[in-house]
């Protein structure tokens, strides 16, 4: 999105340039690389090595103490055909993802909509609704939601406030514990809001005069004016969230003590690899999931990137 | 503004008004109840906390402080010293080199610049636990598990590109006349970043330190995997404790939870504004 104003920025006329002496014309050259130097070697070190080292240990059978044995593929093999945890943990983030990623963005755009009208109180509402994005993360949160989905928790008292009375534990229950944690992300989706925000603001309100000159309605100009025009922030939420969500872990180890339970139905992707490759140093095992994992995300940012030029709506023509 | 807003007031019955805001009102104390109701039984008696739903407290008491304070095995004096020794340097960390590749990647020409920047921008999304395995072999072998480094010593090469964007979209927003005159008086690269860029760019240095400080004092993935010696844990690994013993002191936890989150609340309190346009301008949590 910014490498276009790059490539501009990229070609200043040289000729402009002051002359200068040549020993300074190299140092010239050099100081990029030395400002870049420390994200270089974090890149080299922490990044590009390690995940080189990953995919070599992928093809390994590696647990931490003895030296990696190299067995090709067998990881791989082994994930989608002898280890009904690890399909199961497939399904469990996907319906994570699927879920939870478009509840939370709907959230976020009605109420971007309705504070986007210039209403008193507007920085208070806008405070408390993001909030819970700040700390939506935090293990204090994640052991409040096993309390407040417990079978003596908020939830049960609300509802039996409403005559529904019930002990279910909403986290104890194989049917409804990964609910609870989709309830979680739903409810952190004030960063997405604010975004939202900032995109409706850019929406020139002439438009809407001109469109309600015109006698267009509330839904029409909605349909017409602010979807179209707040495509690009939509698209942006989406694969900012889908990425943040494939990648949940604290609720998940909190609210199952780390087992992934009842029955497997919070066992996240990222929760069975951290068992995998720390709880029983499966370290290989653990790398393979990790490469699966990080092309499964590229290959749908990608689609999605593919997908958006079919319903992104750039105002200004620019790509 | 006023003009438009004029507009919308008049157009507008103020019934619907009401409306929303009871809506918006009604669904601000849903969101944030559960959090009131911690605070408030934190200053409950034990068997008095799940007996109500409510958030009236009759006889509080801040006994459940004390007794969570040193439920552990080390006093919780501990862990939020560990906590926040870890903030504190990663907050430098980013700062310092988050800022120096900002500078290059958006006032200095280089060959592989287009390329770099791309690099960056990918590894914003790189998930970390692709890179958690091979950093746990390589920070066993440097000796560094059970220490702080493997938290720490990354971010001062910059391994939190969020911020490196960050900077850079700011940094594009500064006039470039500035620094060209600093430039043609003779000031060289480090001089103009230090004495011109840095000053001017203080908003985006103060969003990077407050999100530094929420994310690394929420983590709890890095310090799972990096940190098994009770001397060194910090909060969050301190408040699972209570969890794992598969303990009934609920008013403990929710007292030393509660705790947890007071310096979260006071960045939010302080920093909102920078924090706000953090995320309307690079889409950060």
């Amino acid at each position: 999105m910014s490498s276009l104003t790059e490539e501009r920025r990229r070609m200043p006329a040289p000729a402009l340039r002051q002359p200068s002496p040549p020993h300074s014309h190299r140092r010239r050259a050099l100081a990029p690389y030395l400002f870049l130097s420390p994200w270089l070697i974090g890149l080299l070190v922490f990044v590009m090595g390690p995940m080189a080292a990953s995919l070599y240990l992928s093809m390994t059978d590696y647990n931490f103490l003895q030296d990696p044995n190299f067995i090709g593929v067998d990881n791989f093999v082994r994930m989608f055909t002898s280890d009904p945890r690890y399909l199961s943990s497939v399904v469990v983030t996907a319906t994570y993802v699927l879920v939870s990623v478009p509840l939370q963005l709907v959230f976020a755009l009605a109420l971007a909509m309705l504070l986007d009208r210039a209403i008193a109180g507007i920085a208070i509402y806008r405070a408390v609704f993001y909030l819970p994005s700040l700390i939506g993360t935090s293990v204090a949160v994640a052991v409040l939601w096993r309390t407040v989905f417990g079978s003596d928790g908020l939830v049960n008292a609300a509802l039996g406030a409403i005559g529904i009375d019930t002990t279910h534990s909403w986290v104890g229950n194989p049917d409804t514990a990964l609910m609870t944690i989709i309830a979680l992300n739903v409810w952190t989706f004030g960063s997405p809001m604010i975004i939202f925000l900032a995109g409706l603001r850019q929406i020139p309100r002439s438009y809407y005069e001109a469109a309600e000159v015109d006698g267009a309605g509330h839904v029409r100009r909605f349909l017409s004016i602010t979807i179209p025009l707040l495509t690009p922030i939509v698209f942006f939420n989406f694969i900012l969230q889908t990425i943040y969500a494939f990648q949940a872990f604290v609720p998940a180890y909190i609210v199952s003590n780390g087992q992934g339970g009842p029955a497997d139905s919070t066992l996240f992707y990222t929760l069975y690899l951290y068992q995998q490759g720390f709880a029983n140093f499966d370290m290989g095992y653990a790398s393979a999931m990790a490469w699966v994992l990080l092309v499964v995300i590229a290959a749908i940012t990608g689609i999605n990137f593919l997908l958006s030029r079919y319903w992104v709506f750039y105002a200004d023509g620019d790509r | 503004m006023s003009a438009e807003t004029a507009v919308t007031t008049r157009t507008k019955p103020p019934v619907r008004r009401v409306a929303m805001h009871v809506l918006l009102i009604a669904l601000a104390v849903g969101m944030l109840y559960p959090l009131l109701w911690m605070l408030v039984s934190s200053l409950r008696d034990n068997e008095d906390i799940f007996t109500s739903a409510g958030l009236a407290i009759t006889d509080a008491t801040l006994d459940n402080y004390a007794r969570g304070w040193d439920a552990q095995q080390n006093s919780f004096a501990t862990y939020f010293r560990n906590s926040f020794i870890v903030t504190g340097s990663v907050i430098l960390g980013n700062l310092i080199a988050c800022s120096l590749t900002a500078f290059a990647f958006a006032r200095m020409r280089f060959r592989l610049k287009a390329l770099f920047m791309g690099i960056m921008l990918v590894t914003i999304m790189l998930p970390e636990h692709v890179t958690i395995v091979p950093q746990y072999i390589l920070f066993s072998e440097l000796g560094w598990l059970n220490t702080f480094l493997p938290l720490t010593v990354p971010k001062f090469f910059a391994t939190d590109p969020f911020f490196i964007f960050l900077m850079v979209q700011f940094m594009r927003g500064i006039p470039r006349d500035i620094d060209e005159a600093a430039s043609i008086d003779g000031c060289g690269p480090f001089q103009i970043y230090w004495r011109i860029m840095l000053p001017l760019v203080v908003p985006a240095l103060a969003t990077t330190a407050i999100f530094s400080f929420i994310w690394t004092w929420n983590d709890f993935f890095r310090p799972l995997v990096f940190l098994t010696d009770n001397d060194l844990f910090t909060v969050p690994l301190a408040i699972r404790l209570f969890v794992d013993l598969g303990g009934t002191d609920w008013g403990a936890l929710f007292a030393m939870s509660v705790l947890s989150l007071v310096p979260i609340f006071i960045f939010f309190v302080f920093g909102q504004r920078y924090l706000i346009r953090g995320i309307a301008t690079t889409g950060l949590k």
